[in-house]
């Protein structure tokens, strides 16, 4: 007999949907105040906003996803956003809504709590914790690590040399250089570093890994890897080292993830609230002490130890609007073989 | 329903008139009469919502004008990137065919020792996600990176989209052909060659397609070997510039691409029957004996297993072990397991439904209406799950606000990208079926509907239950549509995993990655005993 294996599996199948459907009932989107779409990784900011929810007095929802792809979402959506807030991990993906038009002026109040650095030309956006690229290094193998990631071209660091060219940071870094430096000189770079042999790691963590184990003498990083490692394990386990780089060098880039509120959205004042929360001392100390990010408003320093102060660094001067333009960079990394 | 003319069909169902009369002959006469309204209708809605994807390319490949969209298409690494998709899809088919074929054969007709574990355990791989399988193979051997790592990789989680159609051809296959080979003197290799390979022909070549367009749709473990295709990108184009018009217009290259393989694989179909037409039921079949091979066999499974699932898992223990992001929470795992459940079993319940239709005309009927049809089901399935999703934000918010991030609206789309892979295992099914069956039935006046219901259905089911199955597992690993449409807050296996992973911390991500793999078990197992 056949049929009564399709019949207990579309018996199954019916059960499961009806469950489905009487879950999804009780979908916290309808009562909610605010729905934030976040670009930022549950694990990372997921207590942050359940403080916020009580700092504002207002139920909110939160949709995880990948900054880029929740950006291509808000457009698809346009002025039926169900967005209040965007809270992307990096400045481009702002850059892009600014530059569509579908993010609210904010109000110049937020604005001035952060450097103009690190807020959007528009005044529709605004960073709410910075990273900045560092080096690190494997104490047992460099006395003095190199102040410029135009020393890693050279033949002393042939094949010494870890990074990942796939990771957003990474290009974020080139994108910075060509900024700075114009795209001869980034592609020359490019060029001299592919020849240069570099080991290709699948993530940041992977290079301090490698970094620590010796196995490569640099790596091209984030700062707060190193200092989540630290945090974890202890100074002594974690091998590396790291350095940030003087002088402007575009390999100090400064990234900023932020927040901007939808136009399309009616909840323009629960969003205006949580801006302001999480430009607040509270917020930002999260940043400082559980992301190892930088706070970016002003008044707030982070007591991460050993963290040198964000204003102590020599990061180069940049728009962070202008990251927006990755496409030239990929089309660059794929020219020189690599990604 | 009683028909007065008891060739014609009758019924409210029948729309034309069948040209009946002696000139054409009854086979013929079925292949080419137009499908009945009971079919037609449901198989043109399936087919609409299959096209709904492509609706959207159209609107934003050309928003800024065909000559943009053009500019976009139309240059040297356009076509560089299509021929590396095209040459990584053409090595995955001819090893998926291998691994998928012999171990079919192994399973089903030979005595292979345990051939039940086996057949549950070669089906696993299915629930690994590309970019989990590639993560595994990249930290044992950092050197697969590429081209090797990437064929390796999408090998060993598409070659069941092979398998499983297989064996249930096999099943469903007379065993009666091979024994009168077998009792000419043919030997055991020679009728596998000349018999069996050609009964299970339409069902490992559907298979072959399902996996040459996963392989051309596939991100994740193509960017995590550094192996640059056409679905690659259209994800940077996403990613880098934030614009969805290179993206759009980029995949609408993909879906020519996909109408070309399909209509390829349609004309190698032949018109060659492959139901058996005896006096009463097909007997089991006999074991092939195995011998001295014996041993090589199970080396082969065993060999399988270990690379397809095994390493995988070993991964993940490597994660719980050296990780020390480890959070056990058995009561959110439970919740997630559950959640992806409902909605996996949803979605493979509503595309196994929709793909009926479409693959009973895809079988009975020849011309053009139900070529269209068949075709129109696979147009979409190479696009890249990003693409699909946002067609499916765009038509949502514009016209079904109320269903927009809410689970009809994930289970929609999961019929959506899945609805060929159902379609597949339902037309390989019902060709093994004989159409004189339903011949008679009609000749006995049963109406289009009641035929469906009482011959070709019961017939297919064992075919049709293993496209489920099928869907179910490919649901329930489903990660860029889920994301971007699932209702706010609502987890499942494969969102809870990219979360984990997505902050480095693998240990934690382990449970999630063993759920998935150990619940895709669960259909594997009962198809298996169904059987027995």
């Amino acid at each position: 007999m056949r049929r009564p294996l399709i019949r207990r599996l579309t018996a199954l199948g019916a059960a499961a949907a009806l469950l489905a459907t009487v879950a999804g009932c009780g979908n916290p989107e309808d009562d909610a105040g605010l729905v934030i779409y976040s670009g930022r990784n549950e694990n990372l900011v997921k207590p942050l906003l359940e403080d916020m929810e009580k700092a504002i007095g207002t139920t909110i929802a939160v949709r995880y996803g990948d900054s880029a792809e929740m950006a291509a979402q808000i457009q698809e959506e346009g002025d039926r956003t169900k967005a209040g807030l965007f809270f992307s991990q990096d400045a481009g993906a702002l850059g892009a809504l600014s530059k569509k038009g579908l993010l609210k002026k904010l109000p110049q109040s937020s604005l001035d709590r952060v450097d103009p650095s690190f807020r959007g030309g528009a005044g529709d956006w605004v960073g709410t914790s910075g990273r900045v690229r560092v080096l690190a290094y494997d104490p047992d193998q460099v006395t003095k690590a190199p102040d410029s990631v135009h020393e890693l071209t050279k033949p002393a660091w042939k094949g010494k040399v870890g990074y990942v060219p796939t990771n957003a940071s990474f290009q974020a870094f080139v994108t910075g250089m060509r900024v700075l430096e114009g795209d001869d000189a980034t592609r020359d770079w490019l060029k001299g570093l592919k020849a240069n042999e570099p080991k290709v790691y699948e993530n940041n963590l992977k290079v301090l890994e490698a970094v620590g184990a010796g196995e490569v003498a640099l790596g091209l990083v984030n700062h707060y890897y190193w200092y989540e490692q630290v945090a974890e394990k202890g100074e002594d386990k974690v091998g590396a080292k790291i350095h940030f780089l003087p002088g402007g060098d575009p390999g100090s880039l400064v990234n900023a993830a932020g927040v901007g509120i939808l136009k399309g959205s009616d909840q323009a004042p629960a969003a205006q609230k949580a801006v302001d929360f999480l430009l607040s001392e509270k917020a930002q100390k999260y940043f400082a002490d559980d992301t190892k990010e930088y706070p970016l408003a002003a008044g707030v320093t982070s007591t991460v130890e050993d963290l040198p102060p964000l204003d102590s660094l020599d990061a180069p001067k940049i728009d962070l609007g202008r990251l927006e333009s990755l496409q030239e960079t990929l089309k660059m990394l794929q020219d020189v073989g690599m990604v | 329903m009683t028909a007065p003319d008891p060739v014609a069909p009758a019924g409210p169902g029948a729309l034309p008139p069948r040209p009946s009369g002696p000139h054409a002959p009854a086979g013929r006469l079925r292949a080419e009469r137009r499908p009945p309204a009971v079919l037609l209708v449901p198989a043109v809605v399936a087919a609409v919502f299959a096209l709904l994807p492509l609706g959207y390319l159209a609107v934003r490949s050309l928003e800024r004008g065909p000559a943009f969209a053009w500019q976009v298409v139309a240059n040297e690494r356009t076509a560089q990137l299509l021929g590396r998709s095209l040459t990584l899809a053409a090595v995955v088919v001819t090893a998926s065919l291998l691994l998928g074929v012999s171990l079919a054969w192994l399973t089903v007709r030979t005595a292979l020792p345990a051939a039940r574990a086996w057949s549950v355990l070669v089906t696993l791989p299915l629930a690994v996600p590309s970019y989990v399988a590639a993560f595994a193979w990249l930290s044992a051997f950092p050197g697969l990176a590429g081209f090797t790592g990437s064929a390796l990789a999408l090998t060993l989680v598409s070659f069941p989209y092979v398998y499983l159609p297989v064996t249930a051809s096999l099943r469903g296959a007379d065993p009666a052909q091979e024994e009168v080979a077998r009792s000419l003197g043919t030997g055991p290799l020679r009728t596998f060659w000349r018999v069996t390979l050609p009964q299970v022909r339409p069902a490992a070549a559907g298979g072959a397609v399902l996996v040459a367009l996963y392989v051309l749709s596939d991100f994740g473990a193509v960017s995590l070997m550094r192996y640059d295709t056409f679905t690659r990108g259209i994800y940077t184009s996403y990613r880098a510039s934030f614009d969805r018009t290179p993206a759009a217009a980029l995949s609408v290259v993909l879906v020519v691409m996909t109408v070309a393989l399909v209509a390829a694989e349609a004309r190698t179909r032949g018109r060659a029957g492959h139901a058996r037409t005896g006096g009463g039921t097909a007997r089991p079949a006999v074991p092939v004996p195995l011998g001295r091979w014996r041993v090589p066999a199970l080396a082969w499974c065993a060999a399988v297993t270990a690379v397809a699932v095994v390493t995988p898992l070993g991964t993940l223990g490597y994660w719980l072990a050296v990780g020390n992001s480890a959070t056990w929470d058995p009561a959110r795992l439970l919740d997630t397991a559950a959640a992806t459940l409902g909605v996996a079993a949803a979605g493979a319940l509503l595309t196994s439904l929709l793909a009926l239709p479409v693959g009973v005309i895809a079988a009975r009927h020849r011309g053009r209406a139900a070529h269209l049809l068949e075709q129109s089901a696979y147009a979409g399935h190479a696009l890249p799950g990003i693409t699909v999703a946002l067609s499916l934000v765009f038509f949502a918010v514009r016209y079904a606000e109320p269903l927009y991030q809410a689970y009809p609206l994930l289970v929609c789309a999961y019929a959506v990208l899945f609805l060929p892979v159902a379609v597949a295992a339902t037309r390989a099914a019902v060709l093994q079926s004989p159409p004189v069956l339903e011949d008679v039935a009609r000749s006995l006046g049963r109406g289009p509907l009641r035929v469906l219901r009482e011959v070709t259905v019961p017939l297919a089911a064992p075919g049709v239950a293993a496209g489920a199955a099928l869907t179910f597992v490919v649901c329930m690993k489903e990660l860029p549509a889920t994301l971007l449409l699932r209702p706010t807050g609502m987890d499942t296996l494969a969102t809870r995993l990219w979360t984990e992973t997505g902050t480095g911390s693998f240990a934690a991500a382990a449970p999630y990655a063993a759920a998935l793999i150990l619940l895709a078990a669960v259909p594997s197992y009962l198809l298996g005993r169904h059987r027995t």
